[in-house]
């Protein structure tokens, strides 16, 4: 019998118990939907993750004053005074790799305008900085180098101290207080929301010229932390090696002693980031699989089902001349339409309730092409592999005891 | 029901005929036993026979003889435990079941007591049936499906389904349904089992106008009026042929149909 025939009569056999067929196939349904809904939101988990990182800058590195090995993660964190300004310029010069550096260094204060004050940070860079960070402005500039060179009191602004201190008046041209010194107020940058690194307000912060907050502000020559961009991500891991072998160098470490500073990595936390939610997506995926998996085993029950009340009508079907390969693929046929069906209304689901999500719940989700087809392929593997033993049931039945079947 | 005398012109012809036609069934030694654990049935102990083209055999005998049984070895829905049977001289027991598929969609045309018709299908769709295991396009499957149905007279009745039709007329979709693929044997398991006697005489009408095109006909009925409409006879016990006899003049369901009074009278 021809294909287009044999669909036919499935479907038609499917039509006959709508109800059934659609409780049946609720199992696929739900199962897909929740495949691919799981999927969705652990994609775009993952995307999210790696947009923020991208966010923190470009293809960037961070090197920070003291060892990860002396008392761990971040402890210290500008424990030693041994990073220095000239080390910047030595990373630029002699690392193939990287593409620019900007130095700096941190302190917390009060800032002050008119009667509004707020207590954020205060980070001392070079003009590199905001380009390594690809930061751009809302308004105003950054300052220039000339700004370094002098010392001068000049501050760009964060997003949130924007908001805190002069909510609708304009900043730019105005002049803040920090701790007792007046800084004139150039450029706002524009809003980069919560860092997932160091999982902090990244628009709260103030940054002035690394001069001014060493000479004027802490007193301090040395550095906290340099950041450094390479020149593609692929030169990311090459940029630190390199990065390391030069501070090794230049701060004359022996070969035994540990590091006095660390270089760390966005290519690496990238990287840790998408293996946490690939497996974060599979696991959810495999949660969803389940249900798949009852749906599957519910085909398997109906076709049983059908396939006994439908004895006398194999009978016949055999009486007149169809073989068992015949019998058997239009069961088969059967249960993959019942499948298929529901796989795609379980896309449509699964689609449906990640836009749902996506908008009442405010979570990111994607739902990418190849877990659309994936889903599909996979329902019509449930298909078959579930309604091949109700098929292989129905082939083998002796056509005069089906005939005579009541 | 008397049986009218046939005109001899109809009558002399098949006689002729008989003579030179090949042989189309031929079985020998037919034996089939059914193992039921302790005991074994024996439902055929050793059938001999043949059958040649353009004959109407009626198969007789008491409930449990084996008739049904042996009605499935000739149509290739069962294997006889021993014997020989060949089917236009081909040696059944050496074929597939996939050729045994082939051979009961394309050389055999059956009929069951029970119509056993497909449901919430239509008249058209169930002849139509055997036409999808063979390879027949589409416009050629309808328009074969119709003839037969036309064949029957049921032209006008293409489109119901079996709920809407007579217990006659679900037989005479049946009967189109086992003459779409042309078949050159009719086996027919007591096809006037559950109708009443006018529309049995309607089927055997039918059966004998087939008969008259050359059709071969083989017929299980338990009633000896409608034996009477074949040309030969045979009559099993305990699983063997008790009696194979030509039935001298047969009767013509078209002049018996018109001796009968009709349903509404
Ligand atoms: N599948 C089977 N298993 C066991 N015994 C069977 C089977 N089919 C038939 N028989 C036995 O074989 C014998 C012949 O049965 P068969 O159906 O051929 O009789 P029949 O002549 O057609 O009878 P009836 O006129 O009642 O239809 C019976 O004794 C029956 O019980
Ligand atoms: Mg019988």
């Amino acid at each position: 019998m021809d294909l287009l025939s044999t669909l036919r009569i499935a479907l038609r056999a499917l039509a006959r118990n709508k109800m059934r067929s659609t409780l049946t196939m609720l199992g696929i349904i739900i199962g897909v939907g929740a495949v691919i809904a799981m999927v969705g939101i652990g994609q775009g988990a993952d995307q999210t993750v790696q947009r923020q990182i991208a966010n923190l800058g470009s293809n960037m590195l961070f090197v920070s004053s003291g060892s990860m090995n002396r008392g761990g993660l971040n402890l210290g964190w500008g424990a030693t005074k041994t990073l220095v300004r000239a080390d910047v310029a030595a990373i630029v010069r002699e690392c193939h790799a990287v593409a620019a550096a900007a130095p700096g260094t941190q302190t917390s204060a009060q800032v002050v305008y008119e009667n509004d004050n707020w207590g954020t940070r205060i980070t001392g860079t070079t003009p590199e900085y905001f380009e390594i960070r690809t930061w751009p402005f809302q308004s105003g500039a950054g300052f220039t180098e000339d700004d370094v060179t002098n010392a001068a009191n000049v501050a760009a602004i964060g997003e949130t101290v924007r908001k805190n201190l002069f909510s609708t008046t304009e900043a730019v041209g105005k002049t803040i207080r920090i701790g007792n010194l007046p800084f004139k107020v150039v450029g706002v940058l524009v809003a980069k929301g919560q860092s997932p690194a160091m999982n902090e307000d990244q628009d709260d912060t103030i940054i002035v010229p690394l001069t001014t907050l060493q000479k004027k502000i802490t007193g301090q020559p040395w550095l906290r932390f340099i950041m450094v961009s390479a020149k593609s991500r692929s030169g990311s891991y090459a940029a630190q090696q390199q990065i390391q072998a030069l501070l090794r160098d230049r701060h004359r470490i022996r070969q035994e002693q540990p590091d006095d500073f660390t270089v760390r990595n966005l290519a690496d936390l990238a990287d840790l980031a998408s293996e946490a939610s690939k497996v974060m997506t599979g696991l959810l995926a495999s949660i969803a699989g389940v249900s798949l998996l009852v749906g599957g085993i519910g085909i398997m029950n109906i076709m049983l089902v059908s396939v006994t009340e439908r004895t006398r009508e194999i009978g016949v079907r055999m009486a007149i001349g169809a073989t068992e390969g015949d019998v058997q693929r239009q069961f088969l046929i059967e249960a993959v339409v019942m499948s298929l069906i529901g796989g795609a209304l379980g896309i449509a689901v699964g689609v449906g309730a990640s836009l749902l999500i996506a908008s009442t719940a405010g979570w990111p989700i994607l739902v990418s092409a190849s877990a659309i087809a994936g889903a599909a392929v996979v329902a019509m593997a449930i298909g078959i592999f579930f309604g091949y033993y109700p098929a292989q049931k129905a082939a083998r039945l002796d056509p005069i005891e089906a005939l005579r079947y009541e | 029901m008397s049986a009218q005398p046939t005109n001899s012109l109809q009558a002399a012809e098949p006689a002729e005929e008989v003579k030179r036609e090949e042989v189309v069934i031929q079985v020998q030694e037919l034996h089939k036993t059914y193992d039921l654990g302790e005991t074994q049935v024996h439902a055929l102990r050793g059938v001999t026979l043949e059958i040649r083209r353009g004959e109407f055999v009626a198969i007789m005998g008491a409930s449990g003889s084996g008739k049904s049984t042996f009605m499935n070895i000739l149509g290739c829905l069962d294997k006889p435990s021993s014997g020989r049977y060949l089917l236009e001289g081909t040696d059944v027991s050496s074929l597939e079941k996939k050729q045994l598929a082939g051979i009961r969609n394309r050389k055999i045309g059956f009929v069951f007591q029970g119509f056993n018709l497909l449901a919430r299908t239509t008249a058209l769709e169930n002849t139509e049936l055997p036409t999808l295991y063979s390879r027949v396009d589409k416009i050629e499957r309808r328009r074969r499906a119709v003839e037969a149905l036309k064949m029957v007279g049921l032209g006008d009745r293409t489109g119901h389904f079996p709920s809407q039709l007579s217990g006659g007329q679900q037989q005479r979709v049946a009967i189109a349904r086992a003459l779409v693929n042309r078949p050159s044997i009719l086996l027919a398991d007591e096809p006037t089992g559950n109708l009443d006697s006018r529309t049995s005489v309607e089927v055997m009408e039918i059966f004998q106008s087939l008969n008259d095109k050359g059709l071969t006909i083989i017929l299980v009925t338990h009633e000896h009026d409608i034996s009477q409409f074949a040309k030969r006879s045979i009559v099993f016990r305990d699983g063997k042929i008790k009696r194979d006899e030509i039935i001298p003049n047969p009767a013509r369901a078209a002049e018996v149909l018109k001796t009968m009074p009709s349903v509404e009278e």
